[in-house]
């Protein structure tokens, strides 16, 4: 991605036409282990976009110090610092928390996304867009978790953010949902009616197109009789 | 005993992918192929077993005595990478056959957070001594292999059916993962 790219499109790019969850299919670990419910999403959510803006921003700010041959190890030590002040803090500050996620806090060095858009984008952009790319990727990768959760948790346990009505009296709970098995299921649905809107949306464009085109032809057709006639 | 349960425990009860969901990366982006999953499985065997022997190590006998236990997570990847590093030099040096199977995997096993989730297990409250980590490296790694080269056969047989456009790729994975996910959650059920 060594093209320059707006702030307008980065957003886009990160939130929706290049979601890290559903278009690039990165980081699907916490996706499928945290995501039994809403509160849990958001909170892996905004720890991964802390993490992700961070690195970014230190990443593109050395990426002319950082010699080739050993940027993994050096955006390794990077990630891992701040996936480090992440876990103290939350360990101080929100021991529920951190115990609901887990491992998975820690997992966040290996998390795919971060190294992707260290690698693909802040390697190559200036620090503002890297931050901004961060950012937004962050945000998108939120966004998903929360969807999932959200689906998860009211299936499964009938709340939503852990408050609301009791729903057992419509659908009766589905614990399944809150098991490895439903992440996987909601995952792959999900994401095939993305695919299936995706592509009902470039098809509408696409005969959009062929219209206007038609249209365009008949019209020059139209023109030339015209013409002629005259 | 205890070392039986331990074994059947890291490889089918508490399974890496299909139970706890780490690991899952590798597991869609190399599963097309029977014989790419397997190189991937046994590269994963060999690196998840000498990372927690290594791991495990500097955890007790260098980190917990110097009371920088929070450095952990720095260490433990980096020890990781390490040891990737390394082993790619040394398959490539003594073993070039090896090497070329295993080819793009073995610098991705870096990335695998199944790794460093079993580096982290093993010195987080489980009690385990340096043989028993080892173990539990080597059959969560066995357990992720199983997982892999089970998905990559059924995947094999799916590239030839008739699926709809938008369960494509990715969808039709994690739905066949789900239902794979589903056989291997009985096994929770077990005691002994």
């Amino acid at each position: 991605m060594a093209k320059k790219m707006s702030l307008k499109q980065v957003a886009k790019a990160g939130l929706l036409s290049e979601n890290p969850v559903f278009r690039l299919v990165l980081g699907t670990c916490p996706t499928l282990a945290v995501t039994t419910s809403a509160l849990n999403g958001v909170s892996m959510g905004l720890a991964t976009t802390f993490v992700l803006f961070f690195s970014n921003l230190i990443i593109s700010a050395l990426k002319h110090v950082i010699p080739d041959k050993v940027r993994i190890p050096c955006y390794i030590v990077i990630i891992a610092t701040f996936v480090t002040i992440v876990e103290m803090v939350m360990q101080k500050f929100l021991p529920d928390l951190y115990d609901s996620l887990g491992v998975f806090i820690s997992l966040i060095v290996v998390n795919c996304i971060i190294f992707a858009r260290a690698e693909s984008f802040a390697s190559a952009n200036p620090v503002l867009l890297s931050m901004a790319d961060g950012l937004f990727m962050g945000l998108g990768f939120t966004g998903s978790l929360v969807l999932l959760g959200g689906i998860r948790e009211i299936l499964s346990n009938g709340t939503f953010f852990g408050l609301g009505a009791d729903l057992s009296a419509w659908f009766p709970k589905m614990e399944v949902f809150g098991l490895t098995v439903g992440g996987f299921l909601t995952f792959g649905l999900v994401m095939a009616l993305i695919n299936h809107l995706a592509d009902r949306r470039t098809k509408k464009a696409e005969a959009r197109k062929a219209e206007a085109q038609k249209a365009e032809v008949q019209k020059a057709e139209a023109a030339r009789s015209g013409a002629k006639e005259g | 005993m205890e070392t039986f349960l331990l074994i059947f425990g890291a490889i089918l009860v508490n399974n890496y992918v299909l139970v706890q969901s780490i690991g899952i990366c590798p597991f869609l982006g190399v599963s097309k192929k029977t014989d790419t999953a397997l190189g991937m499985g046994m590269a994963v065997i060999f690196v998840m077993s000498l990372a927690s022997l290594f791991t495990f190590s500097v955890y007790t006998w260098v980190l917990v005595p110097l009371k920088l236990e929070y450095l952990r997570t720095i260490a433990f990847i980096l020890i990781i990478a390490a040891l990737v590093q390394i082993v790619e030099m040394v398959i490539k040096r003594f073993s070039p056959t090896l090497y070329s199977a295993l080819g793009v995997y073995l610098p991705l096993i870096t990335t695998n957070c199944a790794v460093l989730a079993v580096a982290l297990a093993n010195v987080d409250g489980s009690g385990y001594n340096l043989f028993q980590a080892f173990l539990n490296g080597m059959c969560s790694g066995i357990g992720f292999t199983l997982a892999i080269v089970l998905m990559s056969g059924i995947r094999e047989k799916l590239a030839r059916c008739d699926i709809p456009a938008s369960f494509k790729g990715f969808p039709i994975t994690l739905i066949t993962a789900a239902l794979m996910s589903m056989a291997f959650a009985v096994f929770s059920g077990m005691t002994f």
